[in-house]
């Protein structure tokens, strides 16, 4: 599945249909609460700072593991100093560095790949607890 | 139709409550600090009361929007009380790790309104 993101409104809807998704394939209400504020971060860093970009929801299997696999994609200006983004912003509550190491708490894997002038792309995982 | 959408407030003795039934996005976050600030003139309210039972969805944004209303209203003179937080909501915001620092919450808008008299009478 997936959802083209190009304004603020469109972050809601995102975290709306990532919960939705998330709910689908069973997960309860605070992992789902969890998926859809970690996509509602992301998202809004690809509007903010990329002017928009696509999410694509997945469902994926692992040793008979079932999780849910979203990827948020941007072709923006791309992050120079990744681990500074990690760090960055996360006492001030403000910029990127909140939603990308909040999204990374949030959810079991997180995988961030970006090239400057090309863009970032951002993975996340959460699997089904057995 | 979007710029249209308003944040009803409502007046009970002398506190204000709002209760943030609609996706929270920029504008509407800004128009409704701007009429929670011209409420809190034109009344003379101590007291304000932000039910956010209906949000499901907590992110970096609406907590930095709660925390500055809170501070802004602080500025004059008055007390926030944030009721109807759902517990998969205060999870989460723990997890994530983001600051709702000095805001107060109640369980639901009958404690928190206690919570407002409780500071008045001290």
């Amino acid at each position: 599945m997936e959802i083209r993101i190009d304004s603020e409104y469109d972050i809601v809807t995102a975290r709306t249909i990532a919960k939705a998704e998330a709910k689908r394939l069973g997960f309860n209400i605070v992992d789902q609460t969890r998926i859809a504020t970690a996509i509602s971060e992301l998202a809004r860093n690809a509007v903010t700072y990329a002017g928009g970009g696509i999410i694509k929801i997945n469902e994926i299997e692992k040793e008979g593991r079932k999780g849910i696999e979203i990827w948020v994609i941007d072709e923006g200006p791309g992050i120079e100093d990744i681990e500074l983004a990690l760090t960055d912003g996360w006492s001030s509550g403000e910029g990127l560095g909140i939603g990308l190491s909040g999204a990374r708490r949030l959810m079991d894997e997180f995988e961030i790949y970006s090239e400057i002038g090309k863009g970032t792309k951002v993975r996340v995982v959460k699997w089904k607890r057995t | 139709m979007k710029s249209e959408e308003k944040i009803p407030i409502l007046q009970i003795e002398n506190t204000l409550i709002a209760s943030i039934q609609i996706p929270l996005h920029d504008k509407l976050a800004l128009s409704f600090q701007r009429d929670l600030l011209k409420s809190i003139e034109k009344t003379g309210a101590k007291g304000l009361i932000i039910d956010i039972s209906a949000i499901d969805v907590v992110d970096s944004f609406i907590t930095r929007v709660l925390v500055e209303i809170a501070k802004m209203v602080a500025l004059m003179g008055v007390k926030t009380v944030i009721v109807g937080m759902r517990p998969e909501i205060s999870i989460t915001l723990v997890e994530f790790g983001v600051q709702f620092d000095g805001i107060e919450t109640a369980l639901d808008l009958e404690s928190g309104l206690r919570k407002l008299k409780k500071w008045k009478s001290e």
